[in-house]
């Protein structure tokens, strides 16, 4: 089944390696793209690329300063993402929570380790 | 006193068809790898709290296959199969992961890779689970949330309610 396409929601935005990276870099402070281009080690295109389809879902605002833009991190539209895969860690938390008391078990009765 | 609580699992998308869930454990890797290959053990932990684990077969060799069943809290059943693909006890584990509950549970069979490392005593766990595709992956987190639960259970009763 087709998906949206990749600038449509956040989810998808995130999906990307390097626009996550983006983001982290953003979370610091907020920057310039030539920053950007230097810590990513990426041409200016690409990271332009990057900060279009981030933008779009608003995930990243810019102002003008000078001469020079400045891209900075908006974390509302990761909300979502984040509220979507707490159940799903709460599933395993719950489930690791119980391997530690098999954990507990096993380390006392473990006299003769195999390792 | 041993200290139960060795931390808190953290989930991480690392690619668009791919679930990161990494845990540590205060114990060994070899009984970390105990707890997660034996039948019995699993039977205590793998539902979590969302049921009791009714059946659980593993044959644990390259190529044996694996299969878990659970009750959940609503009345049904749950369950997941699979076949082991490499086993290297008791580093690194990978095995594929179909949920019964869908139509063509194979075709959309995930592929689980668990690593375990051991600091002082302490294990590091691993599990990189990969799908075909976004889609699949979604419907795997999906399907661990309290509302999907729900939504199957009333759907169920749905079906159970024509037949009766």
């Amino acid at each position: 089944m087709a998906r949206a396409a990749t600038t449509t929601d956040a989810f998808n935005a995130v999906a990307e390696p390097r626009r996550r990276q983006i983001l982290d870099l953003l979370a610091q402070r907020e920057r310039p793209v030539n920053d950007l281009v230097e810590l990513l080690g990426l041409a200016q295109p690409q990271v332009s690329k990057h900060l279009r389809v981030l933008r779009e879902v608003d995930l990243v605002r810019v102002r003008d300063e000078g001469r020079q833009r400045m891209y900075r991190l908006n974390a509302e539209p990761l909300k979502p993402i984040h509220e979507w895969l707490r159940k799903y860690e709460q599933n395993w938390n719950e489930r690791f929570a119980l391997m530690d008391d098999v954990l507990d078990e096993l380390k006392e009765n473990d006299d003769d380790p195999d390792d | 006193m041993t200290q139960t609580t060795s931390g808190t699992a953290t989930v991480t998308l690392p690619a668009d068809n791919q679930i990161l869930i990494t845990r540590e454990f205060n114990a060994p890797r070899h009984l970390v790898w105990r707890a997660y290959t034996t039948p019995d053990l699993v039977k205590r932990w793998w539902a979590g709290e969302k049921g009791t684990v009714t059946s659980a077969e593993i044959d644990l060799r390259v190529g044996g296959r694996w299969r878990y069943v659970m009750t959940a809290n609503g009345g049904f059943e749950v369950a997941f199969h699979g076949e082991f693909r490499t086993i290297e006890e008791p580093g690194l584990l990978v095995n594929t992961e179909a949920y019964e509950g869908i139509p063509d549970p194979d075709g959309h069979a995930g592929l689980v890779t668990v690593t375990l490392t051991e600091t002082d005593g302490r294990t590091h766990l691993e599990m990189l689970c990969e799908y075909n595709d976004k889609t699949d992956r979604d419907a795997v987190i999906e399907s661990g949330m309290e509302g999907g639960m729900q939504e199957s259970m009333d759907a169920l009763e749905k079906v159970a309610v024509s037949l009766g």
